[in-house]
């Protein structure tokens, strides 16, 4: 009996993660069909290039696929809020109409707004349309300062609420009884995972409280994350460089500000070495606590996320590639096995990169904040 | 051109030392098999050093 209802559970999440490739999928094959106006062929290695780095990118609406036939867009539109050389606008990003090349200029209040490459562009007092130099920079716009819901904006938003609505539910529980209910079941074994595994070992067991709250909030912030990415609705958040040098910059505030007097002393003053050395010593470590261990996590974070969704763009276009040797059927099928073989690799990824943040997060607090007995 | 062979060379190190990391660990847990969860652990987060490396100097290559 447990055995038949596990393995139509296991069917079921299979199917589930099919309809996502295939979801996928359907959006790569839309590209396939593109033809330029004025007959040209199209570069199909080159398209397809332009797609995954669209994907990898973050934007100002949810793109679900394009019918080129028609010329119809299916997409969610966000709300755009920039602060131009004549204060605040907010408008929604369908008025740009998918464009992204510069050529549709929306007006607002006296302002003119266009979009190139995902980004704002204000134009100048008097011009009417935007005027490239040779190397494709916008030579009479320039950028505005954008405040805009974009997409990852957006999924950190969804994340946000997502744990406000989870842990809230968890930690109201607590209030009727030592036993939480519900999906708390699934939240509390996770909670003492970050708690046993990684605080405690690592921060030590005098002063890891303080820190669980930050270092909570990153686990399920950078895993919920990460997961999301592997939905069709395309994130890439912590694949967005801006994202993972902010958790970073948290990280490394947090490890110099709560730096023991021990700490510091190690750093600047190492004892038990020559005097001649002491001073190489506390530059190379300076660097070290300031620059290279932050830079390091939000490389990794950031390097992993991209190459993951990279690897997977890549092989669900393989059956494009590949169409006109194997055939329609083949390929699809090739490119359908790979991806879901790569999905489930990623769903792994997830959660290591969750785990190794805040495990040298903790492993750097817990360097800051340790004592050390006297020599 | 140049910045293709510098990631090959990049990788071939990041493999070796992965390797080398592995291969310990293995040979640790089938010697101490009650030892397997510490090993583990102390496995990923060393991978993770190194994978910072590696990819570190991959972005500053290209």
């Amino acid at each position: 009996m447990t055995v038949a209802t596990k393995s139509i559970k296991f069917i079921a999440v299979l199917v589930l993660m099919m309809t996502s490739v295939l979801a996928f999928a359907n959006d790569g094959a839309q590209h396939q069909e593109n033809h330029h106006e004025g007959g040209n062929k199209v570069d199909t290695p080159e398209e397809i290039k332009e797609y995954i780095a669209h994907h990898l990118k973050d934007s100002h609406d949810f793109h679900f696929y394009t019918n080129n036939e028609t010329g119809t867009h299916v997409s969610f539109p966000l709300p755009v809020i920039v602060w131009t050389s004549e204060g605040l606008r907010v408008f929604m990003s369908s008025e740009f109409h998918h464009d992204d090349a510069g050529h549709v200029i929306v007006e607002k209040d006296g302002v003119r707004l266009t979009k190139i490459h995902s980004q704002i562009y204000e134009l100048e007092a008097g011009a009417e349309e935007v005027v490239f130099d040779d190397h494709h920079h916008a030579e009479n716009a320039h950028k505005v300062l954008d405040f805009s819901i974009t997409k990852s904006v957006f999924g950190m938003l969804l994340t946000g609420l997502l744990m406000l609505l989870a842990f809230g539910a968890l930690a109201r529980g607590y209030k009727k009884g030592a036993i939480p209910t519900g999906f708390g079941r699934v939240l509390e074994p996770l909670v003492i995972y970050v708690r046993d595994e990684i605080a405690r070992p690592n921060i030590g067991e005098k002063k890891y409280r303080k820190f669980m709250g930050f270092l909570l909030t990153v686990f399920f912030f950078i895993w919920i994350l990460n997961l999301l990415g592997l939905t069709p609705l395309g994130f890439n958040v912590t694949g967005q460089i801006a994202v993972t040098v902010c958790l970073a910059i948290f990280t490394a505030v947090i490890y110099l500000f709560s730096g023991s007097k021990d700490f510091w002393a190690h750093t600047l003053w190492m004892p038990g070495v020559p005097y001649i050395l002491r001073p190489l010593l506390a530059v190379i470590e300076l660097i070290g606590f300031v620059v290279i261990k932050p830079f390091s996590l939000l490389v990794r974070l950031f390097a992993n996320m991209t190459a993951g969704h990279f690897v997977l763009m890549s092989l669900i276009a393989l059956m494009i590639v590949l169409k006109d040797l194997f055939g329609p059927v083949a390929s699809t099928g090739m490119s359908l096995v790979l991806a879901l073989f790569i999905s489930v690799i990623e769903i792994l990824v997830a959660f290591l990169q969750a785990f190794i943040f805040t495990m040298l997060s903790s492993l750097f607090i817990g360097m800051a904040v340790e004592e050390h007995d006297h020599h | 051109m140049y910045n293709l062979i510098g990631a090959g060379l990049i990788v071939i190190g990041a493999g070796i030392g992965l390797g080398q990391i592995g291969g310990k660990a293995m040979e640790g847990i089938a010697r101490q098999p009650e030892a397997a969860g510490k090993i583990q652990t102390a496995m990923i987060i060393i991978g993770a050093l190194l994978e910072g490396l590696a990819f570190g100097a991959l972005i500053l290559g290209k």
